[in-house]
């Protein structure tokens, strides 16, 4: 068991396909909401639409952290690294997410500023421990999954007296999100799409359990159907929403047992629980202002809090002129609806957030999916 | 960002880190965040974290399950497959 090839079976996916084609009723739609990018670029990658019957739409929802982090957010790293003379450290999809003026932080590292891309919290531990003499900010993104190595690094800090190392926390929640697109009246007067039923996160559910999603099977009757990040796993959980739409259920269902369980990882939450606290407010891309959906530095910790340490406010700034990552971040547009898609808006040279990581619903489209718009279109 | 993978511990290092094996590479990763790991576990590795261990009963049990459920031909009608439900 290596745990990817098994999940990739075409064998297999095959008869998942057939499986969801012969039971989906033509009668009715099904609009099922991934809230994932992870899910969102192995739907794409691996064409999983192509497979689907036409009443059955998979809509792209809101869960890829460098898509929703609103631009004033990025300007304060840039600010950071620009004029305070930090070495700022992040991780690699952020270095490109468009700010302000046309920045970004690749760009403010061309222009000198010393920003550092990391593939752990422990590599910018490891700079503070190597460069005493310089400020060192670890620019915090992404949901449960990436919210508690940053824990680690702050008490490991705060554990290593490292002074001169802080973070920059903007570690958002999945359950608060998921809440927002259902009920929240500023998203409903926005527009959103009638859903039918959630393919639930893979790899946050493995830090927070299954349990959190009860709420929403049972206030809003919406099925949750939680599943890995495999193509097959997709699948399988898109066939057990179909029935349990079908059989008029509302449950949450775990699909990646293998490494989910109702709890989650225990060890993970309490350590998160220490070192945060939930914020009153945060500014979602796409959102607006979701109420208790981010976490900020505890007093314990607030000497490694870079808000704090550096004074940093927070101005909102509009998206670009142009660009619909707001309406495709709730699922009312598609990439392929968005002038710039494809055209201004590149990966290479993006000018919207959902272009920039690979998990990004235009990103993931323009990589795997336009090859399908050109080839319906051909035959149109 | 929330990329994961699956990757085995080959070697248990003190301060809870472990050399893991990723398909070949070797890697040093940090166990501080999961418990009771031992060498030849798998674990979903994230941003240099083992995040969870992986169950291979619980993978063998959906693997079973994708073969069953996918064995619907079109037009017929849904095998009522027992546990259908995974719990």
């Amino acid at each position: 068991m290596k745990y990817i090839d098994e999940f990739r079976d075409g064998k297999l996916a095959r008869g998942l396909a057939q499986a969801i084609r012969a039971e989906a009723k033509p009668e009715r739609r099904y609009n099922f909401m991934e809230f994932c990018g992870g899910h969102t670029h192995a739907i794409s990658r691996y064409g999983i639409e192509g497979l689907l019957p036409p009443n059955l739409l998979m809509i792209h929802g809101p869960g890829c952290p460098v898509c929703v982090l609103p631009i004033g957010r990025v300007d304060s790293a840039i600010d950071l690294a620009l004029h305070r003379d930090v070495t700022l450290c992040t991780y690699g999809d952020v270095m490109r997410v468009p700010a302000s003026g046309q920045m970004s932080l690749m760009k403010a590292k061309a222009r000198g500023a010393d920003v550092r891309m990391v593939y752990s919290t422990l590599d910018a531990l490891r700079i503070a421990r190597d460069e005493p003499g310089r400020e060192v900010v670890f620019f915090a993104i992404g949901f449960e999954t990436t919210t508690p190595p940053t824990a680690v690094a702050i008490k490991q800090a705060h554990a290593q007296g490292l002074a001169n190392f802080s973070v920059f926390c903007n570690h958002v929640l999945t359950p608060a999100a998921i809440a927002n697109i259902l009920e929240s009246p500023e998203v409903r007067k926005l527009g959103t799409v009638p859903l039918d039923g959630f393919v639930g996160p893979a790899h946050v559910s493995t830090v927070i359990g299954s349990q959190p999603y009860e709420f929403f099977a049972e206030e809003y009757q919406k099925p949750v159907v939680i599943a890995g990040f495999e193509p097959l796993d997709v699948m399988q959980a898109i066939l057990m929403l179909v029935r349990q739409v079908n059989e008029g259920r509302a449950e949450v269902e775990n699909e990646f047992s293998r490494a989910v369980t109702p709890e989650g990882n225990e060890k993970a939450k309490a350590l998160v629980a220490e070192v945060f606290e939930l914020r009153r407010s945060f500014e979602w891309r796409g959102l607006g202002e979701v109420p208790y959906s981010a976490l900020r530095i505890k007093e314990a910790y607030r000497a490694f809090d870079a808000e704090i340490r550096f004074d940093l406010g927070y101005h909102a700034v509009a998206d670009a002129k142009g660009c619909e990552c707001g309406a495709i971040l709730r699922g009312v547009k598609r990439p392929e609806d968005c002038k710039l898609f494809g055209t201004v808006c590149t990966p290479e040279n993006p000018i919207g957030s959902c272009m920039v990581s690979s998990e990004g619903a235009c990103a993931a489209h323009y990589t795997y999916g336009r090859f399908d718009d050109r080839a319906a279109r051909k035959a149109g | 960002m929330c990329l994961a993978i699956p990757v085995q511990v080959v070697k248990l290092l003190p301060g809870e880190n472990a050399v893991v094996d990723a398909a070949g590479v070797q890697k040093e990763i940090s166990l501080a965040l999961v418990q009771d790991v031992a060498v030849g576990d798998y674990v979903i590795l994230h941003v240099g974290y083992a995040l969870q261990k992986l169950d291979e009963d619980e993978a063998r049990r959906t693997l079973e399950l994708f073969a069953q459920m996918g064995q619907t031909a079109p037009g017929e009608a849904a095998p009522t497959v027992a546990g259908a439900t995974i719990p």
